[in-house]
């Protein structure tokens, strides 16, 4: 798993059982404003394991994963699942997110407080930005 | 003492009245003391971003589901939870939240579980506040904890188990709200839900499908009496006198038709299976009936 992934699941685990969510909520809020050429229609992908429309784009730069997210408001717990995958995934190598596993999330303490199915919300999205990667010629040409 | 209803043209045409109401009534009664405004949703951070102001939060996983046991809350856990809210067996709750008030309707029917009288529905909940423009707040408010007593929770009026379902079955209606792919067993899950699976697909032998949508509005409110009549009891012929068991996936969505047919229509005698498909589906040897078979195993055969 990337270092700053790891930190970021630490960190969750660390904080009391009811900071959690507060935590959880300054990722939503801290999720980086889309660019403005992702208005053109086809460059984000809709992950359909979401409940709200929320996308996702994974795009490989000099080896290094970019991600780019759109995810509205009305949904800030996917908003916060996407801004830890920013934090955490961005600027990462390939490989080095290619190798995240995809229940990375279990150790972040999160299940008590979210249902855990819902949470597995988290994994599908990775598992997007995977197939994206994959899509785009993996680790080999990035 | 008890808080009026509101007096709403619509809502006077629905069986009880007092269960719901509306933006416009709630606005002018934020500060009543009498009434403690409870937020629902199913996203676990959205009270948080932004709530009616006084209202206070209570999620449907962390506060009304028992930790361990796939079971409500127990009764001393009720009682602290009422308790630490700041709410009185005399308060009137409001509920109201996201996506239809599908967890709002569930909160309320837990609340309903363990007797608590005054129980209401914001009408068109959380999206519709919004949308009007109406003040929201993120100061979560200081609640003095009350003494709720320990009620014991009634298992047998409004709720229905497996057992009871397997029992019901060519007794009485059944209503499956789910969406029609689900009932037909073309998907194990809520289109956008796959997290949520059975292993088998398809509905309870004999049950009818009455998506849940069909009793909402596209703003999220409620159709009005007349509507609701036209699908339930002229389309679907249901009688008041019926004894209705509702259910969905895990429980939620059929919340929601079970405060339609209860509240709004006036059925005395419905109940809300909430092991639902998500149980059923994932039960041995429980019948299901799927298009182009048949049902297997042949009901009375059933395991019980």
């Amino acid at each position: 798993m990337p270092p700053a992934l790891q930190e970021i699941v630490d960190e969750f685990a660390d904080t009391p059982r009811e900071m959690r969510l507060a935590v959880l909520l300054d990722f939503s809020n801290g999720l980086p404003p889309l660019p403005p050429r992702f208005a053109e229609a086809g460059l984000l992908e809709r992950v359909h394991e979401c409940q709200t429309p929320f996308f996702v784009a994974a795009e490989v730069e000099d080896g290094r994963v970019r991600l780019f997210f759109d995810a509205p408001p009305e949904a800030p717990t996917t908003r916060g699942y996407a801004g830890v995958l920013a934090a955490g995934l961005d600027g990462a190598r390939v490989e080095e997110v290619l190798e995240t596993p995809s229940d990375f999330y279990t150790g972040m303490g999160l299940a008590e407080l979210i249902s855990p199915l819902r949470l597995r919300g988290m994994g599908a999205i990775l598992a997007h930005i995977k197939r994206q990667l994959v899509a785009r010629g993996g680790a080999g040409r990035g | 003492m008890s808080v009026e209803n509101d007096p709403d043209p619509k809502l006077a045409e629905y069986a009880h009245p007092e269960r719901l109401v509306t933006t416009a009534w709630l606005a002018e009664r934020l500060d009543d003391p009498r009434i403690v405004i409870a937020e629902s949703d199913e996203d676990v951070l959205l009270y948080d971003t932004g709530h009616i102001p006084g209202a206070v939060k209570i999620d449907w996983h962390q506060d009304l589901n028992d930790p361990v046991a796939r079971d409500y809350v127990d009764p001393e856990g009720f009682a602290a939870l009422m308790s630490g809210k700041g709410i009185t067996p005399d308060t009137t709750i409001v509920f109201y939240g996201d996506n239809n008030n599908w967890w709002a309707a569930y909160a309320l029917w837990v609340c309903s579980l363990f007797g608590h009288r005054d129980v209401r529905l914001l009408d068109g909940g959380r999206a519709k506040w919004i949308a009007e423009g109406r003040p929201v707040t993120t100061d979560v408010p200081r609640r003095t904890a009350t003494e709720y007593p320990v009620v014991p929770r009634d298992d047998a009026t409004i709720r229905a188990f497996k057992e009871d379902v397997l029992g019901h079955i060519g007794r009485g209606p059944l209503v499956d709200v789910r969406s029609p792919g689900e009932f037909n067993g073309e998907l194990t899950h809520m289109p956008d839900y796959p997290q949520e699976g059975a292993l088998r697909a398809g509905h309870i032998p004999t049950a009818r499908n009455v998506p849940w949508r069909r009793a909402a509005n596209d703003d999220g409110t409620f159709r009005s009496a007349a509507e609701l009549r036209a699908i339930y009891v002229d389309e679907q012929g249901l009688t008041p006198g019926d004894e209705v068991v509702s259910y969905c996936r895990i429980g939620e969505r059929s919340s929601h038709t079970w405060f339609v047919l209860t509240h709004l229509l006036g059925f005395p005698n419905v109940r809300n299976y909430d092991g639902s498909w998500v149980e059923w589906g994932n039960s041995v040897r429980v019948p299901i009936e799927k298009p182009g078979h048949p049902v297997r195993p042949a009901v009375g055969s059933a395991a019980s």
